[in-house]
Parts: C-alpha cells; structure tokens; sequence
C-alpha cells in the first residue's frame, strides 16, 4: 500500500472487495469519509475529512467527509443554494478568492492535504481542474492559445505545446471540428463547443480531477449529450466530479451520488441505489421531485 | 374609459389634449433640440474663425513650411512652427511613458492587490493629483523639482550618454524632461481613473478561468486582464495624451521657453501652447505674429481633436465589450 | 531544483522558483508604484504650505494687492473675490446648458444623426485644451470689443463656461441613462407630458450626480490659467462688474511668482494654498456627494 495514504480502518476491510457500506451521517468530524465504489489503487482519489466552509461569519458548507474514487463519475446534487458549488470549488481552493471566504477540514489528493502549510495554491489547481458553469474561453485568444494558455504558464517548448494541445482537443472531442482553424477566436466557436474548449483547455495540462460545476446547465440538449458521453470517455483519465441541478443527467453520467442539503452531505450511494432505494427520508424526498 | 372625450379631466388624460397644453413640450424639445445643434455649430465656427486669424501667416509661408520649417524667429518676423510642434510631442511622448505604466500600475494595484480597508481612501488620494492646479504644479516644479533634480539629470546624462538624445554639456535648468516629468503627473489620475474603470469590469469568469488553471496572481493579471482591458486602457492613454499636448501653463514655466530644437531632452524648449501662452502679449501690436500665434493655436486644435477622436473611438469599441470606462470617467469629471 | 521552488509532494506539481519570484517581483512593483503616484501630492501639499502659510494673515484674505512693488503689497482680496465671481458666473451659464444638451441626448435624440454627431463633438471638446478656448473668446469678444470694453470678467466666464460644458454635459448625459427606463414610463403612462416628466422625476432622481459632475467641473474651471490671461486679464482692485477686467487666483499666483521680491513670492505661494484649499473643498464634497448617493442606491 501508499506510504502516503492516511489509513482509515474501515478502508482495510472494504479492500477486501466488499459492496461499499452504506453511507453514514456525516456527523463526527473526523468521520471515515462516506465511500463510493473502492478503486483499485489509490490514484487520483480525492478525500475531504472534516470539510467546512463560510462566507464570513456565514456557514455554506458543514464538515462534509467525502471520497471521490478514480475511474468514477461522482455527481453531487441537491437544491439551490444547498452548497455543492461551494462544496466543489473548495477542492480546487477557489473558494477562498471571493473575499471574505474561508475553508476548514482537509482535503486530501492521494493522500496529500491540499490546505496543507507547505502547499502552493498554484500547484493545487494545476492537479485539480475546473470546469464552469457558463463556458468561458479567453475571448482575446485563438482556439489553440485558448488550450495551450495553462502550459504556457510553465513555459513549456513549441513542440511539445503543439503536441499537448492536440492532445487535449482529441481528448475533448473537439479535435476534428477546429483542427483547420485553430487560429480563429475562442469566441467564434458555439455554445457547446465552447465548452468542449474549456474542457479541452483544463485538460492541456493534465489533471489528475476534473471539477465539472454544472457544465451543461447553459447549453441545448444536443450539446449536454455531446458533454455526457465525452464524460464517460474521460472518466479513466481523470476523477470527475460533476456538481448538476439535473437529477437525469446524475443518473445518466455519475457512478456514485451525493446528495446535498443545508450545506451538509445527506447521503453518498451508487447512483442507482440512490434514485431507486436511498436510505434517508430527504434523499427520497429530493430526487423524487416533492421539494428543491 | 375616457375614449373620444373632448374634455380634459384632471390631467389631460382625454385623448385629445388642447394645442395649448403641449406647447411647453414642444418648446422644451424645440428648445434644447437647438441648443445641442448650437454646439456642432459654434465647433464649425471655431474652426473657420481660428483659420481665418490664421491665414496673414499661412498666406506668407505656406501651411506646410508653417508647421515643418524650423525656424522661430519673432524678431526677424520668421515663423516656423517646427520646434513648437516637436516640443509638444516631444514632452507629451514622455509625459506618457513616464505616466501610463505608474497610472496603469495603481489602477491594478486598487483593483487587485489593495486591501479592500485601504481602497477607498487611496483611490482619493490618486484622483486628489487632478485638484491641484497646473499653475501650482508649474511653480513647484519650477522652484522645488528642477534644482532638486539637475543634479540626477546631469549624472544621467554623463553615464547614459550613448542613449539617443540623451548626452548633453550643461543639463538646462528648465527642460523637456522636467515638463514631460510634471505632465506626467498630471495626466496620471485620469489615465488612472479610466483604466480603473476598465480593469474593474474583467469578467470575474475570466479570471477564475485563468486562476483555476494554476496561474499566480500575476500570471492571472497578464493572462485574463491586461489583453481584455488593452482597448480601453490605450484609450484612456490617448486622453492623458491629449491633455499633456495642451497643458499651458505649467509646461511654459518649466521649459525654458527656447524656441530652438534641442538636441537632448535636458535642453530647454517649447511648445505651442506655451508659446501662445508668452507671446500673445507682445503680438498684441504686430498683426503677422499675430496670425502665426493663431496658427500655432491652429495646430495645436487639429491635434488634440486628432488624439481624442482616436481616443474616443478606441474606448467606445471597448465599451462594447461591455465595459464603460469613459462614462465613468465622465460621470467623474475627467 | 532550483532556487525557491516548489517540490513535488504526491500528486502536485512542481511550482518553479522562477514564477513564484516573478508574481512577488509583479507585486512589489504595484505596491511601489501605488507609493509613487502619491509621493508628488504630499510633496506639492507639504511644500506649498512650508512656503505660503506664512503669508496667510486676515490682511492677506481682506486687502486688494496694492501692486507697489515696495512697500505694503496687500492681500489677494480681489484675487479671490474675481475667481468667485468669474468661475461663478461661468457655471451659471455652462451647467444649465450642459444639462439641457444632456437631456436632449437622452430623452429627445436618442440614437439619431444628430444626437450621435452631438455626442461625438462634445466628447472631443472635453480634450480641447482650455488655452485654444482663451484663443477664441480673445479673438471673438476681446479684439472686437464686444459689450463695450476689450477685456472683462465676462469673457473670462465665457472661456471658462466653453471649458465646462463639455465636462457637465457628458457627466450629465452619465447620470441622466442611469434613470430606470421603468420610471420614465411610468410617469408617462400616467399621462403626463414629457416636460413635467422631465422636471418631476428626472432631474431630481439624477440630481446628485448632476451636481457631483458640476462641482467637479467647477474645480477644474478654478484652477485655469491661461484662458484667463487673454480675457479677464490681471488686474489690482475688486471689482464686481463682469464688464471690466478682472483679477483671479491663478493669474495673480502666476504674476507674484515672477516679481524677485520674497514678500511677493510667499503671497503667490499664500495664494497657492488658498486656490488649492478652494478646489480641493469643492472636489471633496463632490466625491462626498457621490458616495453618499451610491450608497443609497441612487445613480
């Protein structure tokens, strides 16, 4: 096993194989994290232990113990203003740029504390990749720079820029449809290409997670579709974490669930077992459409 | 329902209002119609009246050798605007590279990295540089700035002296330098001001596009900020750059009044706002210095109008992208 | 690794030393610049109080400069009484002016030819230099004698009121397209004429950003110079007839400052302070108004 990984007992058992337990109620705050489905190793495998967010004196976000597994889609849902937004953008640390916000708790990538002491927010987001509501490509940049903005904060060489971006647009699904005109405005492109472009462009620079914060809630069905399958396709190469308002597309993408309400993490499940049998009351009462 | 009425009832709300009770619309339309038409037209009359002032001057030289021949010689009755026109340029060019990247520096500094306790009370003191008045800086430049700062110029000129227009004997007292120096300082609250404006209305999700993709701050600034708001912030330039072409009198005091070409910018010179400035006194009685007063007049509006309207022109095309620095810049005053 | 940079733990990547020095390098550099802007307002502040507020005395405000160059030289009395008077009346003229042309632009013109060309011109006048403005009132009201004198304090307000507009006008014209479109409505489907609509809910709800761009525009008014040395002129006594020539601040700063004579050198810095203090006055009620009403919600 990992050196580095934290070990929480209940982990050694379910390495044996078992169905994952089913989840816990979140309230002790160094709870072992509510499992999805155990990867096989422990790449890329994000842990929040404890996670609590505000916005001031605000409470947004209450000490939430969560796993999101390699090589599986986990899709965060729950009402508006529940906090899964916040819940995210405290994994990638881009809730603590709006002013006055703070986060507490752990979040741990492969077992390394991302709000550690010696850990640089830049380093964070280059390993965490985020993907937007509202598809927002660089609107002064050409398609190709567009992609290859994120590497050229390292510097990397012509060639390999090249490579990698071709690379990304392959992985995105967007190679085809802009390979002749790579040079042509970011902004020309649809909606959903636009945001195959941002997908393409968080992926340049090889994440280990994909943060997806509604990604299709600004797009027509044809687009969100396009978004869903490239979803599947990606999901072995990096941990995708899809937060949507949209308990159909939950149950067409995600492996695992998460329901959230409050600002608190009301149960975590097999997506199937969710929909179809989830344990709480208020789970029920969510996907089953009788408030939010 | 009080369709077809003749009578008016409490209001005028019958839909025939008496002649009598729109008069005052029509006149107030009438009115102020006119009154904007009048200001297209005193800007014609302007024009034609300053070019037919001017034309004694034209009519002797020639436009052309008017403004390029370089040689201004009261006594002798010669005019040749050349080292007026090359002193305006000359000082306002370094009254914009010495201004803009402070200015644009202190619009990303209150707009990025300023703590948002100290913000307003900075953003005060920046705009408070536009409230003293030119003669003010003038004569602080004149009796604090220039000894102050012969002897740092001399320095510079020695060592530097390889730098083009640079090298120079005796470092004057009153030179290019110091009037690009305290035009500077004028131009940086507005140039400051617009470029606040334009810097503030970034789309915030264009910059947490560039943060979320592992940039420092600065990476962020360079990458998401400083190309969206290019536009609007050489507009905002230009208009700093159309105030430094015709700042009077703070510019004659501490230029040495020299209508010569100098050959470094620690030489004393001119400009042609300064020169209307000192000479119209004497030119009361000589009618042909007179004309060339009004031409340098002439000249100096054709290139401010040149430099607004292609600073107008820029801001707007960035204001479509959404950003309104010049209304804001207007509502300030500027 | 090289110096200063980030190692890599598990799955982070490496941050190299080199970016991290340029972000704090990029910083440093705003801070200082910040620091830089500020340094000449202290300074000019500082150094016009060292030097004048010696000559500050109640003489100083209530005497007329007497012009003998020995002697008792008197105060700037007439100095400030003249830009009162001149500056004054130029808003009289320049602000009302420049509200009805703004509110033509926004209520009347709308995106027509002539709205838009008025538009255009009147933002290049803001960047026409105010000695080309003196130029043209010298040459249309002074040399021809206009009102029956050659220079006056009028023409002076003439200049300065050319200057003032295009600043009114625009700020104007800012305040006035903030007023919600569902206001103005409102008012007009109630039946009332455009005017009253104007009169009655317009203006008041955009008054204090109104009166923030006057103020503003007045304070850049006080403190020209050369318009006024080719209109108003220079001259010793108070006078309150626009019809002659008059004194004002920045002239006579500008005529003490040349005279070698220290007793006439510390009056202009005297008349210095007191022109600042007058603009620096009207500028911060200005800002003052204008933060209250954001604050309010109002435009």
């Amino acid at each position: 096993m990992d050196p580095d990984r934290i070990d929480a007992p209940e982990q050694a058992e379910r390495e044996a194989g078992d169905r994952p337990a089913p989840s816990r109620s979140p309230a002790a705050p160094r709870a072992a994290a509510a499992p999805g489905r155990q990867p096989p190793t422990t790449k890329r495998q994000v842990e929040l232990r404890g996670l609590s967010a505000y916005y001031g004196d605000h409470l947004a976000v209450k000490n939430i113990g969560l796993y999101f597994s390699a090589a599986d889609v986990t899709a965060i849902i729950g009402p508006s203003g529940c906090g899964k937004s916040t819940m995210v953008r405290c994994v990638n640390r881009m809730h603590e740029e709006t002013p006055g916000a703070r986060a507490e708790g752990e979040v741990l990538l492969d077992g390394v504390d991302l709000y550690g002491p010696d850990v640089d927010v830049v380093a964070v987001r280059r390993a965490v990749g985020m993907v937007f509501q509202k598809p927002n490509p660089f609107p002064t940049m050409s398609i190709f720079d567009n992609v290859a903005s994120g590497l050229r904060f390292t510097g990397a060489e012509r060639g390999e820029t090249d490579d990698r971006v071709r690379k990304a647009l392959v992985e995105a699904g967007l190679w085809e449809e802009v390979k002749d005109r790579l040079g042509k405005p970011g902004l020309g492109l649809s909606g959903g290409q636009q945001q195959r472009l941002c997908i393409a462009r968080a992926l340049a620079v090889d994440p280990e997670v994909l943060l997806m914060d509604e990604p299709c809630s600004a797009l027509d069905p044809v687009a969100t579709l396009r978004i869903e399958e490239l979803i599947g396709e990606l999901k072995e190469r990096v941990t995708i974490v899809i937060v949507t308002h949209n308990m159909q597309q939950a149950a067409r993408v995600a492996d695992t669930t998460a329901f959230m309400l409050s600002g608190e993490l009301v149960e975590v499940a097999p997506t199937d077992k969710v929909f179809t049998n989830p344990d709480d009351e208020r789970t029920e009462q969510y996907v089953t459409g009788k408030f939010g | 329902m009080e369709a077809g009425t003749q009578q008016t009832t409490g209001g005028g709300r019958s839909l025939d209002r008496s002649p009598l009770s729109r008069l005052p619309d029509r006149l107030v339309r009438v009115g102020l119609t006119a009154i904007s038409a009048a200001i297209l037209v005193l800007l014609g009359y302007f024009f034609i009246k300053l070019t037919i002032e001017a034309k004694p001057v034209f009519e002797k030289f020639g436009v052309l050798n008017f403004v390029f021949d370089n040689n201004w010689d009261v006594s002798k009755g010669i005019y040749g605007a050349l080292p007026l026109v090359v002193g305006t340029l000359i000082t306002s060019a370094l009254a914009l590279v010495m201004g803009v990247p402070i200015a644009v520096s202190v619009a990303l500094f209150l707009t990025e990295l300023c703590p948002r306790r100290l913000r307003g009370s900075l953003t005060i003191l920046v705009d408070l540089l536009a409230a003293v008045p030119s003669v003010v800086y003038g004569l602080w430049a004149f009796f604090f700035l220039i000894p102050k700062l012969k002897p740092a110029e001399q320095w510079f000129a020695d060592t530097f002296h390889f730098i083009p227009f640079v090298a120079t004997e005796n470092v004057a007292g009153p030179n290019y330098f110091i009037a690009g120096l305290i035009l500077a300082i004028m131009i940086l609250p507005i140039v400051s001001a617009i470029s606040r404006e334009v810097l503030s209305t970034v789309p915030p999700d264009q910059k947490e596009a560039a943060l979320a993709l592992g940039s420092t701050r600065w990476e962020m600034i360079r990458t998401a900020m400083l190309p969206y708001a290019r536009r609007g912030i050489v507009g905002g330039s230009m208009l700093g750059l159309g105030r430094a072409i015709g700042e009077t009198i703070a510019v004659t005091i501490v230029i040495g009044d020299n209508p010569i070409l100098g050959h470094s910018v620690f030489d004393q010179g001119y400009t042609l706002a300064a020169v209307i400035a000192n000479e119209f006194n004497e030119a009361a009685s000589d009618p042909l210095h007179r004309a060339a007063l009004i031409g340098a007049g002439l000249v100096l509006f054709v290139l401010t109008l040149l430099v607004n309207s292609i600073a107008r022109l820029m801001v707007l095309r960035s204001e479509r992208q959404g950003a309104r620095p010049m209304t804001a810049a207007a509502a300030e005053g500027l | 690794m090289e110096v200063g940079a980030l190692q890599p733990r598990g799955p982070l990547p490496p941050v190299s030393g080199r970016r991290r020095r340029a972000d704090r390098f990029a910083r440093s550099l705003l801070w200082l610049a910040t620091g830089v802007a500020i340094v000449p307002l202290v300074l000019v502040i500082y150094y016009i109080l060292s030097k004048g507020l010696g000559a500050l005395s109640v003489e100083f405000f209530t005497t007329d400069p007497t012009g003998d160059f020995f002697g008792a030289q008197g105060g700037v009395k007439s100095a400030i009484l003249g830009t009162i008077e001149i500056v004054g009346a130029a808003a009289l003229v320049a602000v009302p002016l420049g509200v009805g042309v703004a509110l033509y632009l926004t209520e009347y013109g709308g995106d027509g030819r002539l709205a838009r060309a008025v538009r255009f011109f009147v933002d290049v006048m803001t960047g026409v230099p105010s000695i080309v403005f003196g130029l043209f009132i010298y040459l249309t009201l002074v040399l021809a004698g206009v009102g029956g004198s050659s220079f006056a304090g009028w023409k002076g307000s003439a200049a300065l009121a050319l200057l003032m507009l295009p600043v009114v006008t625009r700020s104007a014209e800012v305040v006035l397209q903030l007023v919600p479109g569902s206001l103005r409505e409102a008012a007009l489907a109630l039946g009332a004429p455009r005017w009253k609509v104007i009169v009655r809910v317009i203006l008041p709800s955009a008054a204090s950003g109104i009166v923030t761009g006057s103020l503003l525009a007045i304070a850049r008014a006080a403190g020209e110079t050369a318009p006024l040395l080719f209109t108003a002129t220079i001259v010793k006594a108070t006078t309150f007839n626009l019809n002659e020539p008059m004194n004002s601040l920045p002239a006579q700063i500008f005529q003490d400052l040349k005279q070698p004579n220290d007793e006439l050198v510390q009056r202009a810095w005297g008349g210095a302070i007191t022109l600042v203090a007058m603009i620096l006055i009207v500028t911060l009620i200005a800002k003052l108004i204008q933060r209250r009403s954001r604050v309010q919600g109002a435009p």
